[in-house]
């Protein structure tokens, strides 16, 4: 089926997440599409799948316009979408799950759908009991079976979306040759993904996307350097930096080995010194966010040493890192940094580490008001915390960081502000460096990374690099490793 | 200005709501051949009608009163204790069960009455530590594990009273055998009233208010309660505030369940809650949370439970109607505030 796009744009508030995109994509080909998190690839295929609409632009299929009004109605017209993570039932059996997406009909045929199931398993070579439950299969069998179900389904184009996070290696293989069976049967195919290699190694065609904007289409042979100068655009020259790493070790990695379902983070030794900032790169999900919350004492790790100083932390309570002066500051703000419903007083209030009982009431205005100037919030005292902006949430959010902090960790510590916001917010964290705080961050945005840190380790499915020095480095380079090349 | 603005539309609402409410049970009256005028003003003359009656009104008001105190500390954990029923009665077990054991010293009837109280605090947070555990350790939602609880609670008494503390000769219904009039709480004149419950009912209520809107016990509470993960990141040992709230929670009904023993029925009966922690969230839910509003609000249900007692023997009517007009000005007014936010959303 050949699927074309025309002037596509998408709008969240004032993001403009798909900036008039046209793109043809043939029958029978495998299209890879490439851009860092947020370049706007996942919206354009949720406005395809029918997840959400466009708020502009048409969808034409085989050359005809049609309208995609919900999932449902983009599946009757053939498109497939597999998701990130499995959209299945896991407590059902797999033949049940078939059944589900089936349209009409009062009492399911499943006689004829375990037929139809195995026909289609055979020709695949796939190996999936539809008698079991969901729950026991694979992350990689539960994508199959999304495939296999799609198919039965009378899917004639399949959207992958980031389709290799957590499945083996083996699995990929085996995935990748479907795809090109499906391919030369004439299905269309879209690989969405940010990892060059794979991009590189499957698609016969690619559109690189970034900040909403269908910045390139190339075909093969692919220059890996031009993929990645589309994908991050070119370098800007930066400012000067300012560095105020002592020398001294302040936080002691040893062998620390870090998992969970989905990830494994194995062998970690690293030295942070006092004053210093090292950024961590890698694509969502790659394992720094565990990394992170592991050296804030939110993950305990399976194996290795942290030590503050010369104190042992390993195995220790979230409470207790705290008292030593260790911040975690989240990037799903108003998720799990600050609470809705409170006012800002009261948030400098529950921050402020008094042992009293009753609230000292003309203290805390005080307290307040001195945060409010110093970390120029665009706020009262009194304005609850969810009216604020995103950039005046962030700054309250830094303001509550206890005084003094030995070592702050941040997730994405600018996403979502403007620049002025966010070089303000970088002068903040720069000051306390000075005062020896040693910062450790994540962040998506690789000038970011060169521009603020002293070393940058590089995490890409749960492999970290050796850290690298950021003077040392480029957004080439940077960007390769974050692809998974060069480990 | 859009504050005090929809402070007004909130207001409103919540006036409307009460007309809707009264609406609606006028037409469950008419639907049961009754006048509603008749049934409102004989409602209004159960409760105000004598001395005796509005003396009625505040033995009503005073459990309520104590145990919606209690509701607020756990609503503002975010925690539903459902639980409450259970905790009333267990307060009221243990106060039973000091009475019992020291009616017959020689320890003044003053210290017993105290003791009494002192248990049944005990009682009620013990119960109520229950259902905490429940929910922390054991990540059972403190509305099953306190339902659950309740059933047991109930199971307790009615083997207490038909088993170990039955009366002389044969258990009864009418719970266990009455105590000595020495340990009854000190009335006002020849009324059921006792001006000491209605002391301890306002200081409960005063003493939440405090604890809510000036400590940092209360704030961090309402931190949990709000947002758990932002709360435990900021400091805040979650798990620890949680259970404090529901001792909090439990010692308040445990107070209310003690009272019913020694100021209301003088002994253990089979429903000695009569269903006041229920009603207590209803309570909480219809003021909102806030405790300046509970007072008058328990006040006002005290009037409707009293008021529709003499129903059935004046109109033939069943005297749950006054729960009826109770619950549905709960629902209408939750309805109300929904549609009020879907509204402002809109604007």
């Amino acid at each position: 089926m050949d699927i074309e796009l025309k002037n596509i744009h998408k709008w969240f508030g004032k993001v403009h997440a798909n900036d008039g995109i046209n793109l043809k994509l043939p029958g029978g080909t495998i299209q890879g599409i490439l851009g860092e998190n947020g370049a706007g690839k996942s919206t354009l295929m949720k406005i395809l799948s029918g997840f959400i609409q466009a708020d502009e632009g048409d969808i034409l299929l085989d050359g005809k316009a049609v309208k995609i009004t919900d999932p449902a109605s983009s599946l009757r017209l053939g498109i497939g979408m597999l998701h990130q993570d499995p959209l299945d039932f896991p407590p059902m059996k797999v033949i049940d799950d078939f059944l589900i997406g089936q349209a009409g009909g009062l009492i399911p045929n499943r006689k004829q759908a375990l037929q139809e199931i195995m026909a289609l398993e055979q020709q695949f070579g796939f190996d999936i009991d539809p008698e079991t439950y969901v729950d026991m299969l694979t992350v990689g069998e539960r994508q199959q079976l999304e495939i296999l179900r799609l198919l039965w389904l009378g899917a004639k184009a399949l959207i992958l979306d980031e389709p290799t996070t957590g499945i083996s290696s083996s699995q990929r293989i085996k995935l990748f040759e479907t795809l090109r069976k499906l391919a030369a049967q004439g299905m269309t195919v879209i690989f969405v993904s940010h990892k060059l290699e794979e991009v590189e190694g499957l698609c016969q065609r690619v559109a690189v996307f970034r900040r909403g904007q269908l910045v390139g289409e190339v075909k093969p042979p692919y220059v890996t350097s031009e993929l990645v100068k589309l994908m991050f655009g070119k370098a800007v020259t930066l400012e000067s930096r300012v560095y105020a790493r002592s020398g001294e070790a302040a936080l002691t990695l040893s062998g620390l080995s870090i998992e969970d379902v989905r990830l494994k983070i194995s062998n970690v030794s690293l030295a942070a010194q006092y004053g210093e900032v090292i950024g961590l790169a890698g694509m969502e999900g790659s394992g720094q966010r565990q990394f992170l919350r592991t050296l804030g004492g939110l993950m305990r790790p399976v194996d290795g040493k942290i030590l503050l100083g010369d104190r042992d932390l390993t195995g220790k309570p979230y409470h207790f890192f705290l008292d030593l002066g260790i911040s975690y500051v989240p990037a799903a703000r108003l998720e799990e940094g600050l609470i809705s419903g409170l006012t800002l007083t009261e948030h400098f209030i529950l921050a402020d580490q008094s042992k009293g009982f009753m609230i000292d009431k003309n203290k805390a205005q005080q307290i307040t008001k001195d945060r409010i100037s110093s970390f120029t919030i665009k706020g009262t005292p009194a304005s609850q915390i969810e009216e604020l902006s995103g950039g005046n949430q962030q700054r309250a959010l830094l303001a509550l960081c206890r005084d003094p902090v030995k070592l702050l960790l941040l997730e994405h510590p600018t996403r979502g502000l403007d620049i002025e916001s966010a070089i303000w917010i970088w002068g903040k964290l720069k000051e306390r460096c000075k005062l020896s705080t040693t910062i450790f961050f994540i962040s998506s945005d690789l000038e970011e990374l060169l521009q603020y840190s002293d070393r940058i380790l590089v995490f890409f499915g749960g492999k970290v690099s050796q850290p690298i020095e950021s003077v040392e480095t480029s957004v080439e380079q940077l960007g390769q490793l974050i692809g998974g090349k060069g480990f | 200005m859009l504050k005090s603005n929809s402070r007004w539309v909130g207001l409103s609402f919540r006036l409307g709501a009460i007309l809707l409410a009264l609406l609606f049970t006028a037409i469950v009256i008419l639907v049961s051949n009754a006048n509603p005028i008749a049934v409102f003003s004989n409602i209004i003359n159960g409760a105000f009608g004598s001395v005796d009656n509005i003396a009625n009104v505040f033995v009503a008001w005073v459990p309520l009163l104590v145990v919606t105190s209690g509701l607020l500390v756990t609503f503002a954990a975010g925690l539903w204790n459902i639980g409450i029923e259970g905790q009333i009665t267990l307060g009221a077990i243990f106060t039973t069960f000091v009475l019992r054991s020291l009616q017959n010293s020689s320890v003044s009837p003053t210290i017993i009455l105290i003791l009494g109280i002192l248990a049944g605090i005990v009682g009620g947070a013990l119960w109520a530590s229950l259902a905490g555990a429940l929910k922390i350790y054991g990540g059972v939602s403190e509305i099953f594990g306190g339902l659950g609880l309740n059933f047991v609670a109930t199971a307790i008494t009615l083997w207490l009273i038909f088993g170990p503390w039955k009366r002389p000769g044969i258990g009864s219904m009418s719970g266990t055998q009455p105590f000595p009039d020495t340990l009854f709480m000190p009335v006002i004149g020849e009324l059921r009233l006792s001006i000491w419950t209605i002391i301890i009912g306002v200081a409960g209520i005063i003493l939440v208010y405090v604890l809510l809107n000036g400590t940092y016990f209360g704030l961090r509470l309402k931190a949990v309660g709000k947002n758990m993960r932002s709360a435990f990141l900021l400091g805040i040992p979650t798990n620890r505030y949680m259970m404090l709230s529901f001792l909090i929670c439990g010692a308040f009904a445990g107070i209310a369940g003690a009272l019913q023993v020694e100021a209301v029925y003088h002994r253990l009966t089979p429903s000695i809650s009569s269903g006041y922690g229920f009603l207590g969230l209803l309570v909480a839910m219809l003021v909102n949370y806030q405790a300046i509003w509970v007072a008058p609000v328990a006040l006002f249900f005290a009037i409707l439970n009293i008021g529709s007692i003499q129903l059935p023997i004046v109109l033939q009517l069943d005297s749950s109607l006054g729960g009826v007009l109770q619950e549905a000005l709960v629902l209408i007014v939750i309805m109300m505030e929904g549609v009020r936010r879907r509204l402002v959303k809109k604007e």
